[in-house]
């Protein structure tokens, strides 16, 4: 009885999972579809626990409940307060706690098939070969995840800037994951439980390794990439039991991940093999540097009366106004040009931030209006329309090397068109390169002028010139 | 020979399961295919929180775990405790970034 409502209850998780995701495709129903998901998740999760037959005893579910506790209360308050500029990394954070979970799993389950019938390790039947398979996916690719999650949290928060490149590493990490596959075959042969902890370390070093030498540019793409491999880990699990909403949610997360990560790369103009293999950034200091010309500043009462004059003003933000926790100064520019007559739009590159969506869950936490907001296809044609381009804190994204110079590592992106604008104005700390290390032509064109400073203090004293006009 | 046929065993034997996985892969894809740009950051979130679902596989493992075995019970602790993070951070975070987008 409990057996056939626990299996009714995965049915309702799974396709709550399913309405949830689906939901969260929509900005109107997204807040719904997520809490949707999680009531699924909470179904699942009870039913696991109140549903189980068999013999336990009080002592595991104490641990189980002191588990969850913990977890629970760590996780809603570092989620409840972390800024909305450090979302990627806490992505990053609790996508590696998921691989490790799966990796644990994996260890456990590997040691209890192993005291349980230490001869079906010697020659594996095809239904221990099914769990051994299973096993040794999942602590493969959990331990993978954890590991590359681990080092994208810290490459995103800064600790690890540069990208560190050991001499031949593609030839180095290739050289791992052969000896992974080596292990692993080695280990579902003769089931020694020596080897396992031989591939856990190996697979966590693979995992450190390939996330290494990726460049921060490219960190989106590696998280969203960990993040259907986590999702992998948990269809093994799936598997491993037999457990359907398991399976459900992790092939979802694996699919829907795995498309969300080719969607980026496309957004980047990036082939995903390049972006796990090739070295961005490498011929940073190659590329050319030849057109460089004077670049002309401008003060902030001339850019105030420059805006205030105009018709149509664009901003475009990137990473920097983020940092600079700008995005509040940044709506209240919009608002005052607004009173005073001036059509104001912002264009988002969808991978402005260091996610895709990332600028406007920023804009939209200092409440910027969603309509606002313009996407890349739609907003390009406007440019030559319009008065002043307004770029703040963002560089790659709209260098026009990008189209035009064939040499350049970020050649084939697509970028903002600013340079069809009447004036750009560049709001920049420094003549700093951007996140992929390269010269911006723009900022040499004859119509841009550059304004220099912190995005926050820029913005405000733009806003209180306005207001004095 | 004999792996390919124990391979092929394998796979038969498991037919229904390998339905499963192919039909969920598509619908994967198919649930958030057209999904705009502004919404990939969330979605990103919302599925990481979904692929928390591991968690039920690490308190199976502990419902199924004699309480003698500490090793299994320390790390099954473990597990469900990263699992428990996973989960309800993801949801939380996403929740956080999508109570923004809410109509004024």
């Amino acid at each position: 009885m409990q057996h056939q409502l626990l299996s009714v209850i995965y049915i309702i998780a799974s396709v709550l999972f399913i309405i949830g995701l689906k939901m969260m495709g929509n900005p109107k129903s997204a807040r719904k579809g997520n809490l949707i998901s999680a009531a699924g998740m909470c179904l699942a999760i009870a039913g696991t626990i109140f549903l189980h037959e068999g013999e336990v005893s009080t002592i595991v579910y104490v641990l189980i409940f002191l588990a969850i506790v913990t977890g629970t209360i760590i996780g809603w308050t570092t989620a409840k307060r972390v800024q909305m500029t450090k979302i990627p990394e806490l992505v990053s954070m609790f996508n590696g706690m998921g691989g490790a979970c799966a990796a644990l799993i994996s260890l456990i389950e590997f040691n209890h098939l192993y005291t349980a019938n230490p001869a079906a390790m010697e020659d594996p039947v095809p239904a221990a070969a099914g769990t051994l398979i299973c096993i040794i996916s999942g602590l493969v690719i959990g331990s993978v995840s954890f590991a590359g999650s681990i080092i994208a949290f810290f490459k995103l928060n800064g600790t690890l800037e540069k990208p560190v490149r050991l001499p031949k590493y593609n030839y180095i990490n290739l050289a791992i994951l052969a000896l992974v596959v080596i292990v692993s075959t080695q280990l579902f042969l003769s089931g020694s439980v020596a080897l396992i902890y031989v591939l856990l370390a190996l697979s966590l070093l693979y995992g450190v390794m390939f996330v290494f030498p990726i460049g921060g540019a490219d960190m989106p793409v590696v998280i969203s990439l960990l993040n259907s491999f986590t999702g992998v880990a948990a269809a093994f699990g799936g598997f491993l039991y037999g457990n359907h909403v398991m399976l459900t949610g992790g092939i979802l997360v694996g699919s829907a991940g795995t498309l969300l990560t080719i969607v980026m790369c496309k957004a980047m103009n990036r082939p995903i093999l390049q972006v796990i293999f090739g070295a961005f950034g490498t011929h940073a200091a190659t590329a050319s540097n030849d057109a460089k010309g004077n670049v002309r500043d401008i003060s902030i009462t001339d850019t105030a009366t420059l805006m205030n004059y105009s018709k149509k003003v664009i901003i475009i933000p990137g990473y920097g106004l983020a940092v600079a926790q700008a995005q509040y100064a940044i709506h209240e520019l919009q608002t005052i040009l607004e009173d005073h007559g001036v059509e104001v739009k912002y264009a988002i590159h969808p991978v402005a931030g260091r996610m895709p969506g990332h600028m406007n869950v920023l804009l939209a936490e200092a409440n910027v209006d969603y309509e606002k907001l313009c996407e890349m296809d739609d907003i390009n044609p406007e440019f030559p329309t319009t008065d002043v381009v307004f770029v703040v804190g963002a560089n790659d994204v709209v260098n026009p090397a990008a189209k035009t110079d064939p040499s350049s590592p970020i050649f084939g992106m697509p970028i903002l068109e600013a340079e069809n604008a009447r004036n750009i104005i560049i709001n920049k700390r420094s003549m700093n390169a951007g996140y992929a290390g390269i010269d911006n032509l723009l900022f040499y064109d004859p119509k841009t002028s550059m304004l220099f400073g912190d995005a926050k203090s820029v913005i405000t004293r733009l806003v209180s010139e306005l207001k004095q006009m | 020979m004999e792996l390919i046929k124990n391979f092929l065993t394998l796979l038969s034997e498991n037919e229904q399961m390998i339905y499963f996985v192919i039909l969920s892969i598509f619908v994967g894809i198919e649930v958030i295919g057209g999904v705009p740009t502004v919404l990939h950051t969330p979605l990103m979130s919302g599925a990481n929180a979904i692929h928390g679902v591991v968690i039920v596989g690490a308190i199976f493992v502990m419902l199924n775990t004699s309480q003698d075995d500490y090793i299994s019970l320390v790390l099954g602790f473990f597990a469900v405790l990263l699992g428990t993070l996973n989960v309800v951070g993801g949801f939380v975070v996403t929740d956080r970034m999508l109570e923004m987008f809410k109509k004024k």
